[in-house]
């Protein structure tokens, strides 16, 4: 099996790839057309800002290539929104692929808590819905770091709750995606990226 | 709902833990990866690396554990210590590291943090401030692993430095730190409630009540401690079941 990380400007690429070590699943990381659309598996990461990764995937045409992979894709953190249609961050269009919208997080307060952002730390997943969190329990923990969110929708597959409920993973057709980090979610994230591997 | 954090810190020299360890089934007390493991093997949050080499030259060995620490642990991990570029930063983080700290560079040049957070994201940047409470009942910026005083009061360098871009501050109280007398409540308390972003309580944590009150009293989103971790004074395992068992919401 060809498993394939979109080379492109953002972050954490190496975190990836050694995730997918610890699993013992080699991947290539690659910004080449032919590689990418010939691979089984695609992974398309992404810690950063959204409007300068949309601006470079749209210089080198990636952008096109990605919206038209047929194979499962999997989205994680900035990767999951680019996704989407719409970013807050930078008033940004992203590939639009998955009809979602994503939005900041507002600081502030409810009875009980006190909301940071970004979000930064791990936070249980419930009402999971999709072969991909096979074998993860309701309310497992997986680690977050970020300011912005996808909305729940229709699309959403796992949800999260963070002064808001909002989308955890979202999925269309053969598009997936995460927002939390399942390179740094212990057990749990490593479960998920095994999980996207075998589907 | 988010969880309060455990923190371990270890210090790295010359590639190497400085603190010496109590565990006994470690091949290699002295190696930070292996400490590092076992700790996120035992239920830690996240791990902070502060490297406090000395030398230039051997800083460079500090980007090749970063990249071993990140192949073998699961969990995010910070790194601190001497960073003052942009450069430093990207080969760190390209190496797995998730997020970087910075102390006396960033005091000196507020503009790095902005430079940083521009370019890599605020949420990857950590303010580590080193503050003491003087005679006159005010917290004070300490420089340069806190030898250096500034005139500068605490309160007043994390709400610029979050202005600037930090995603985060790690606040260590040199009060407190070594005493195992327990976390600074007060100064705690007032950046948690004063600053938008979350803050990690460092220096004094000695016994699990310690914990349980700096996150009770305060709200932190965090506490790291180091030797309690590294001599087993207090177990990770043992310290969350505690928690857990007065109601502070920690990952199990």
């Amino acid at each position: 099996m060809k498993i394939v990380i979109i080379k492109y400007n953002a972050g954490n690429i190496q975190s990836v790839l050694f995730a997918l070590e610890r699993i013992g699943i080699e991947a290539e990381v690659t910004d080449d057309t032919a590689k990418i659309q010939q691979a089984d598996k695609v992974i398309f990461p992404g810690v950063g800002e959204a409007s300068s990764a949309m601006q470079y995937l749209k210089e080198r045409k990636l952008d096109v290539v990605i919206k038209g992979l047929k194979q499962p894709v999997f989205g994680i953190c900035l990767g999951m929104q680019l996704l989407c249609n719409y970013s807050e961050e930078n008033d940004t269009d992203c590939l639009g692929i998955i009809p979602v919208n994503v939005k900041k997080f507002q600081p502030g307060l409810n009875q009980t808590e006190v909301f940071k952002v970004p979000q930064i730390g791990w936070n249980n997943i419930y009402d999971l819905r999709s072969p991909l969190f096979e074998g993860v329990e309701r309310n497992s923990y997986i680690y977050n770091v970020h300011s912005y969110y996808a909305e729940d929708s229709e699309y959403t597959i796992a949800k999260c709750n963070y002064a808001t409920e909002y989308a955890a993973a979202i999925k269309k057709d053969n598009f997936y995606g995460v927002q939390f980090h399942t390179e740094k979610s212990a057990a749990v994230g490593e479960r998920i990226l095994k999980n996207f591997i075998g589907l | 709902m988010l969880t309060k954090r455990i923190i371990p810190c270890l210090d790295i020299k010359d590639g190497r833990t400085v603190k010496g360890t109590n565990f006994v089934d470690l091949r290699d007390a002295g190696d930070p990866v292996e400490l590092g493991s076992l700790y996120a093997k035992q239920g830690a949050d996240e791990l902070v690396f502060l490297d406090i080499t000395a030398t230039v030259e051997k800083r460079k060995t500090l980007v090749e554990l970063v990249r071993r620490i990140a192949r073998h642990v699961n969990i995010p991990f910070t790194v601190g210590g001497g960073i003052s570029s942009v450069a430093d930063v990207n080969a760190l983080l390209e190496n797995g590291a998730d997020k970087i700290s910075v102390n006396t560079a960033a005091f000196k040049n507020p503009g790095l943090i902005t430079a940083l957070s521009k370019e890599f994201g605020s949420q990857c940047v950590v303010l580590a401030i080193d503050t003491k409470l003087e005679d006159d009942g005010e917290w004070y910026v300490y420089l340069n692993g806190g030898r250096k005083k500034t005139a500068i009061k605490a309160k007043d360098w994390a709400k610029q430095g979050v202005m600037h871009g930090a995603g985060e501050i790690l606040l260590t109280s040199m009060n407190h730190d070594g005493t195992k007398q327990g976390f600074a409540i007060d100064i705690t308390k007032y950046m948690v409630e004063n600053l938008s972003v979350p803050v990690i309580a460092s220096g004094g944590g000695g016994k699990m009540e310690h914990f349980k009150d700096i996150f009770e009293k305060t709200g932190v989103d965090a506490a790291l401690a180091a030797s309690i971790f590294h001599f087993n004074e207090i177990s990770i395992p043992d310290l969350k079941d505690y928690l857990k068992s007065n109601n502070i919401l920690v990952r199990k």
